[in-house]
């Protein structure tokens, strides 16, 4: 167990610094921004051949969620073909012009992981980005009015109860790179913030003041966290060192702030707010103090739970108008665009896919993954009761 | 694997903070470590000794400017921001014992989205403010819910603010704020479960538990 979660620890830094050296490289966007947020970038035709049983659906599933559609042979642009007896694998080949993009073969893990470290080669040879098959997400599961929160493979899978307080907890959020979450507590009477590492299982107080202590957000280089504190009378935005301590206040008003995020820069801690009058918006804080800046949204209303682009281009948010919908706007601010229908985004390591809260019939709700540019969506398969506010790690 | 402990943690967290103060005198007879405060709480009789760390200088308006120890992790850390700063909760349930039924009748009722008092549940706050004011020996508890229309932590903060509103109005009719704590809980605690108006009215509520003093 523990050298599954060391490995998994080093491929998150890899997904981790990759991500990094996109963000800084990129030299030419993958598409065009219009068509970034309209979703309309046709899904990659692609053909599998050879694979069966487990394998075949998680290469489907990662493929489809990558922005590929799988087609038969002659209408694919790439065919990859394998096997799936003993070893992992695969051989893809450029349907156009013929040529071997690669051949491998994966041993080692579970027969998930290695179909899954195959989607990832697959996507980093046509789209030249790193996969996103192999991260983790975390997630709070609601079942007979007590929660847990829960870590999974993205895809839902290998699903863990890392609490078992039989309380209430709330809004999970990976520290970047490292195995370490923070959310709220229930368990001792309050709503308090705690840090939990999932290696070593420890578990620290980070936030028990006086009225709630809610929705904390750990710093992109994990030395800060943001949160939402009422001691001072009011639902205030607040940030403190990772332990809690040197707890600054960062607004001061009557009306409640939630939801904050963190720009990949830390320069900005993002947040929803509320004026006098009642409406909700967005806005950016440095974490050192200083003027609340709005961020400006045209074509929605009440946008909550933002959550910035690793990529730092978007913020993506729920927009509560009749129904729930998750929308994307520039960082800078500017027009928005509806996705999907749904709640609580949280990017993907590859600011491209996301995930999301959404609600069934009768209010039921549940995970799915969106693949941004060609809106293609994917439920993640649940039996843990009520799947609510993922966060991506990454 | 490991279970996580809070409670050892906490403790030793206390004691640090008890052996870092430096405070020279230490208070005699106290038993229990007390809970620090670097001034008292507005509306609260001085108690004897309070342990004081070192100076937090309180710049109102500019909220809280705390420079805790750095073994504070785990620790209240008072609140010098303005009259309405809350206890901490710590302090708040000390020696005291919940009781949760006492004013069920005095559930306070909200609109859609809102956290303001109506004028119909202006009497059950009063009613609440009465009793406290007759049994100074009590304490309060104020439990903000929400409905299931909103988003997880908009709701968490809308709970919030709801309780608040109620702790507000109390210490307006003369309640003492150190004798007042607010939780949210956002949509996690339904009073009924249902997906429709007659559901949800009832859920977006704010609920007393009184604190007594053990015997």
């Amino acid at each position: 167990m523990k050298s599954r979660f060391g490995s998994f620890a080093k491929h998150l830094c890899g997904i981790f610094f990759c991500a990094i050296g996109i963000a800084t490289a990129h030299t030419q966007p993958e598409y065009d921004i219009d068509v970034f947020v309209r979703g309309l970038a046709k899904p990659i035709p692609i053909s599998l051949a050879g694979y069966s049983g487990e394998v075949l659906q998680v290469l489907k599933f990662d493929l489809e969620v990558a922005g590929f559609k799988t087609v038969g042979e002659s209408d694919a642009q790439y065919i990859l073909t394998g096997s799936n007896n003993d070893q992992v694998e695969g051989k893809l080949v450029d349907n156009i012009n013929k040529t071997t993009k690669f051949a491998k073969a994966f041993t080692g893990g579970s027969m998930r992981t290695r179909a899954h470290a195959l989607a990832d080669e697959v996507v980093l040879a046509i789209t030249g980005h790193p996969g996103i098959a192999r991260t983790k997400i975390a997630f709070k599961a609601t079942r007979n009015q007590t929660s847990e929160i829960c870590v999974a493979d993205y895809d839902g899978h290998n699903a863990i109860l890392v609490t078992a307080d039989q309380s209430i907890v709330a809004a999970p959020s990976w520290v970047p790179g490292r195995r370490v979450l923070y959310y709220t507590t229930y368990k001792f009477g309050n709503p308090d913030i705690v840090s939990h590492d999932l290696d070593t299982a420890e578990r620290k107080i980070i936030a028990r003041y006086g009225g709630s202590n809610i929705s904390p957000a750990p710093s992109p280089d994990g030395r800060q966290v943001a949160m939402i504190l009422s001691k001072s009378g009011s639902p205030d935005l607040f940030v403190a060192n990772a332990d809690g301590s040197g707890l600054r206040q960062l607004t001061q008003t009557r009306e409640d702030e939630s939801s904050p995020c963190w720009s990949p820069d830390g320069r900005w801690i993002c947040f929803a707010g509320k004026t006098a009058e009642g409406r909700r918006f967005l806005a950016k804080v440095s974490p050192n103090g200083g003027p609340v800046q709005r961020i400006s949204i045209s074509d929605v209303i009440n946008p909550s739970e933002p959550d910035w682009s690793p990529d730092g281009k978007w913020i993506a948010f729920t927009s509560q108008m009749r129904d729930f919908n998750i929308c994307i706007v520039p960082s800078s601010g500017g027009e928005a665009r509806i996705l999907t229908s749904g709640e609580d985004p949280s990017w993907a390591p590859n600011s491209r896919t996301m995930i999301f809260t959404r609600r069934g019939t009768g209010g039921k709700r549940s995970l799915s993954l969106l693949d941004v540019p060609t809106k293609q969506s994917k439920d993640i398969p649940q039996n843990l009761g009520v799947c609510t506010q993922p966060s991506w790690s990454r | 694997m490991k279970r996580a402990v809070f409670l050892p943690f906490l403790v030793v967290g206390l004691a640090l903070v008890f052996t870092s103060t430096g405070c020279k005198n230490p208070p005699k007879g106290v038993t229990q470590i007390p809970s620090v405060t670097s001034r008292p709480v507005p509306g609260t009789v001085d108690r004897q000794g309070p342990i004081t760390t070192q100076p937090t200088t309180p710049t109102p308006g500019t909220g809280a400017q705390l420079k805790p120890d750095e073994s504070t992790t785990a620790v209240k850390l008072p609140d010098s921001a303005s009259g309405f700063a809350q206890p901490s909760i710590d302090e708040l349930i000390e020696g005291m014992i919940p009781d949760t039924n006492y004013f069920k009748a005095q559930t306070v009722y909200f609109d859609f989205d809102s956290s303001l008092i109506k004028a119909s549940e202006r009497p059950k706050i009063n009613a609440v403010g009465d009793e406290l004011k007759a049994r100074p020996e009590t304490r309060l508890m104020i439990d903000g819910h929400c409905d299931e229309r909103g988003t997880e932590e908009y709701n968490r903060a809308l709970g919030e603010r709801r309780a608040l509103a109620i702790r507000e109005t109390l210490i307006k009719y003369g309640i003492s704020p150190a004798r007042m704590s607010t939780r949210s809980w956002g949509e996690d605690r339904p009073a009924v479960i249902g997906h429709n108006e007659e559901a949800w009215s009832k859920n977006r509520r704010g609920e007393f538990i009184l604190l007594l003093p053990k015997k």
